[in-house]
């Protein structure tokens, strides 16, 4: 097109309110980290050195590295091949192991976790089972194995969902086009369609192994000493500066995996178009193929399901009434996730309108900022604040202002990328046209960019509502004591051991996922068929 | 108005007679704008007046500033340098900047800028909040019916055809009144079939209202089809600005020439009464405007594809000789260009009925078969031929500039 038609008048008029308003915004969100660094440069350089070079710390170190490369690995495993059958062969039931595949996201791996434990541990639902025919005792549940299969289990889809999207757009005249080179099936697999969706997959991968890194609940259950549960166990036992150090360390990695995954997104090539019929034909290969399909479903979701309608049947009246489940949970939990959902929707409005609308260096900074979110693990954003809320802002300390706060940070991401979307959307010659016929810029603003953008505003504030009912460990690190929501009452469950009292909140937050994947499905159009 | 040594200061003041003392009672002034994005300089220096009622296009080709311009005008965008005003009032210059709300201008979007959620009648009210409901209701059914759209009130734009949103972009635009109106390429986003018929629609409708008018086009054939007067713009500049047959038939830069339509330039040498041309001698009156003082001068005339005739060696008389070569040859379905090299190595183009029938390499004679008057340039501000680059610095050996079909695969 025109190269004079420079349409978002970029940078020559920022407007002042809004750019005040989203450093503001950028300020609070960096400001636990910040504070966290802080707290990290008090402890001596020397001690600092020393506590880290300490054999315990460094096993945490390759505890984490081990999981996070055995996760990953193994999700690329299980979520090339099932995008691969899904897409592009002629698979039995396919549609249904087409949504199957993707369903495991919806259950947080922690409580994944807990009914693996609950199933397969010792004396679990599984091994009395198995008692009458003679089976002592299952191998050992807890520690890597389980921490490595259950994350795998509820992070695959992340592999799964953008290799589905990769194939899906991949233009199948070029396999057409291999074969009559006399390239064999696996041949042109390999040379053709695996370069392709390569980025997507490392794409995948990299969010698998963000998760695995900053996830506490699964090695918390597993009793798996990766740097998430140490940094907490640490901090229960006063060994602060510890877990500030392991923290710091902790984020530093996170940083490293997103330079490597925007180093990855780089080499992305653009393709797509031309489609043809071309349907792998799977022959004998169905049944294993078939076998393959169900057992990764049925593994991921029947066993959670099952472990938790069996408690659920069973009633959880023979414990004490302190674990007894109160419908005020789930008032709690709602409360506070519509208000982290309201002060993100607010908080990212103005950034994500200048990142969109007046992209700077500044405005790019802004929305970067905000991002800190993704980088940092709840665990640590809950340390932050609370050596920020103790030392320095004991007025909210122990208040649902901070708890909101921790959500805000964890969760911006959400809101802003998707109003982000939604304003660029927005035909810029739009509210010039309102302009250019009388409407000042905010009336421009309110009666024609504020009514499109709606849905997105919408989605976003749904999305981070959502997300923030299923927050674990900055809810148990920042909730004011006696505060309790479905989740910290599935914590206290598991922790009293009384398993039976986290089916309902369990379930009630199954339901909460799912309908927080139908908001993604339905935002970005993601296609079952 | 003639070609003369200082084309680039007639331009700029537009020698076709709109000069300092008119300029008093145009609607619109520019005078001296500049724009720059960062280091790069889009608007250099540009002067336009625009009068009452006319409908004026600007001109040129991607990344002249022509859009720009646009946007300096209607207040979206801020002049680096000089000023605008409207109807006499400064809305644009040292200091002063208007917003495009408080302007009076009414814009059509290239794209239409329809909002998506309003239906057509409220996309048209969308201007008039100030009216009362029944005078808003009155001038939205007036404007409705003056494109032809009362049909389709309730209608979203989704639901229209590119040349009903175009209507409806049109209608919201002029619903508030405005002392002048915008519109950015109206008709890039329509199927050809649709643009010619548009074009008519759209200045009938223009007419009827009078609107004062500023267009914004790259499509020459549009500019000269729809504009009282149009405006050639190049690099930031105005090359020239006149009523769309003498910039056609008398251009006053070669760059002019070759924007619009193909332009071939013929090497001459004035002599006494003739031209001695490759193609033979030329009577000096053909040649428009000749001062005397380019006696015994090199020039070169402007000559358009119709103004050729090529014969093929067969079809030669006995004493002719051919004096060119086609090394290129363009079937277009009514009429067939073909591209000459001439034996002294000039390129010209010749237009012929698609029944020609030159083959390609043949020898042929080109003679000159116009009965108007030519067009020409001194041979010493040939483009890259020291000083004389005036912008139009693009159209060596007669090459057609700046035309999107030129014969460039020869």
């Amino acid at each position: 097109m025109e190269t004079d038609q420079h349409t978002p008048d970029a940078g020559t008029d920022l407007p002042i309110a809004t750019t005040v308003a989203s450093a503001a915004v950028a300020a609070a969100v960096l400001l636990p980290l910040l504070w966290l660094v802080r707290t990290g440069l008090t402890v001596g350089f020397d001690e600092a050195i020393s506590l880290l070079t300490r054999p315990a710390t460094v096993a945490v170190f390759v505890n984490s590295a081990a999981l996070v490369a055995a996760v990953t690995l193994a999700s690329i495993c299980l979520g090339v091949p099932l995008a691969y059958l899904t897409v592009r062969t002629d698979l039995p039931f396919s549609r249904l192991f087409t949504v199957a595949a993707s369903l495991p996201l919806v259950i947080p791996s922690y409580i994944g976790a807990f009914a693996f434990v609950s199933a397969f541990g010792p004396n679990g639902a599984f091994q009395r089972l198995l008692a009458p025919l003679g089976v002592e005792s299952l191998p050992q549940i807890y520690g890597f194995p389980g921490a490595a299969l259950v994350l795998t289990l509820y992070t695959y889809p992340y592999v799964y969902i953008t290799a589905r999207a990769s194939l899906k757009s991949f233009d199948t005249t070029l396999v057409d086009a291999a074969r009559t080179l006399r390239q064999s099936r696996w041949k042109t697999f390999r040379r053709v369609e695996l370069p392709q969706i390569r980025p997507a997959v490392a794409a995948g991968a990299l969010l698998v192994a963000l998760y695995t890194l900053s996830d506490f609940g699964t090695p918390a259950i597993m009793r798996f000493d990766a740097f998430t549960r140490v940094i907490y166990v640490e901090f229960n036992t006063f060994g602060t500066e510890t877990a500030t150090l392991l923290s710091l360390q902790l984020v530093a990695v996170t940083f490293l995996i997103l330079g490597l995954e925007s180093l990855i997104r780089g080499e992305e090539r653009g393709g797509g178009g031309g489609r043809s019929r071309d349907t792998v034909r799977l022959g004998r290969w169905r049944y294993p193929a078939v076998a393959f399909c169900v057992a990764v479903t049925t593994l991921a979701l029947v066993v959670p399901l099952g472990i938790l309608l069996t408690w659920f049947a069973r009633g959880a009246s023979d414990v004490g009434r302190s674990l007894a489940f109160r419908p005020e949970y789930v008032l709690n939990s709602v409360g506070v996730s519509a208000a982290a959902a309201v002060a993100a929707t607010v908080a990212a409005l103005p950034v994500a309108y200048l990142a969109a609308r007046h992209r700077t260096r500044l405005t790019d900074l802004f929305e970067r900022a905000t991002y800190v979110g993704y980088a940092v693990p709840g665990v640590v954003l809950g340390l932050a604040l609370v050596f920020f809320g103790t030392q320095y802002a004991t007025a909210v300390y122990q208040t649902l202002y901070l708890l909101v706060f921790a959500y805000v940070i964890r969760f911006l991401p959400q809101a802003v990328g998707s109003m982000r979307a939604s304003f660029l959307r927005v035909d810029p010659a739009l509210p010039e046209a309102a302009r250019t016929l009388g409407s000042s810029p905010s009336t421009a603003f309110r009666r024609v960019t504020l009514p499109l953008v709606a849905p997105g505003l919408l989605g976003g504030a749904a999305l981070v509502f959502l997300t923030t009912m299923k927050e674990l460990p900055a809810t148990l690190l920042l909730r004011p004591s006696g505060f309790k929501t479905l989740v910290v009452h599935i914590w206290s469950a598991y922790e009293s051991g009384y398993f039976g009292h986290a089916a309902v909140p369990a379930l009630i937050l199954l339901g909460v996922s799912a309908l927080s994947m139908l908001v993604i499905i339905s935002q970005e159009g993601y296609n079952v068929k | 108005m003639s070609n003369n040594a200082s084309l680039s200061d007639s331009a700029i003041d537009g020698s076709d007679g709109i000069d300092a003392t008119d300029a008093e009672d145009g609607v619109l002034e520019l005078d001296g704008l500049y724009k720059r994005y960062g280091d790069e300089s889009v608007i250099e220096g540009l002067s336009l007046s625009v009068r009452e009622g006319e409908i004026l296009t600007l001109l040129g080709p991607s990344g002249c500033g022509k859009t720009t311009t646009l946007r300096l005008i209607a207040g979206l965008e801020r002049p680096n340098g000089g000023s605008i005003r409207l109807r006499g009032e400064e809305v644009a210059g040292a200091g002063v900047h208007v917003a495009p709300e408080e302007r009076g201008v009414g814009v059509v979007f290239q794209e239409f800028a329809l909002f998506p959620h309003l239906s057509a009648a409220e996309n048209v009210a969308f201007g008039l909040d100030d009216w009362s409901a029944d005078e808003r209701e009155a001038r939205v059914e007036e404007l409705l019916d003056l494109v032809g759209l009362a049909e389709q009130a309730d209608s979203h734009p989704d639901e229209l055809s590119g040349g009903q949103q175009q209507r409806v972009a049109l209608a919201r635009s002029l619903a508030p009144e405005p002392e002048i109106l915008l519109l950015d390429e109206p008709f890039s986003n329509l199927d050809v079939d649709l643009r010619v018929q548009m074009r008519e629609e759209v200045r009938r409708i223009l007419k009827a209202t009078g609107v004062t008018a500023v267009s914004v086009t790259h499509d020459q054939e549009e500019a000269l089809s729809i504009s009282d007067r149009v405006a050639v713009m190049s690099d930031g500049q105005l090359e020239q600005v006149g009523d769309p047959e003498t910039v056609f038939q008398h251009p006053e830069s070669r760059f002019v020439a070759g924007f619009l339509g193909y332009a071939s330039f013929l090497a001459g040498f004035v002599h006494g009464d003739t031209v001695e041309t490759e193609l033979g001698s030329v009577s000096r009156d053909q040649i428009h405007g000749l001062a005397p003082e380019y006696d015994r001068t090199r020039i070169d005339v402007l000559v358009r594809p119709d103004d050729l005739r090529a014969t093929p060696e067969p079809r030669l008389d006995a004493d002719a000789d051919p004096n060119g070569t086609v090394v290129g040859r363009r079937y277009l379905g009514p009429t067939i260009l073909y591209e000459v090299e001439l034996d002294d190595g000039t390129s010209l183009q010749c237009m012929h009925n698609h029944d020609a029938g030159i083959p390609m390499d043949a020898r042929v004679r080109v003679a000159l078969a116009a009965a108007h008057d030519l067009s020409w340039f001194p041979a010493d501000q040939r483009p890259g031929d020291g000083d004389g680059g005036d912008g139009a610095a693009r159209g060596l050996n007669g090459n057609v500039v700046g035309h999107p079909d030129a014969l460039d695969d020869a």
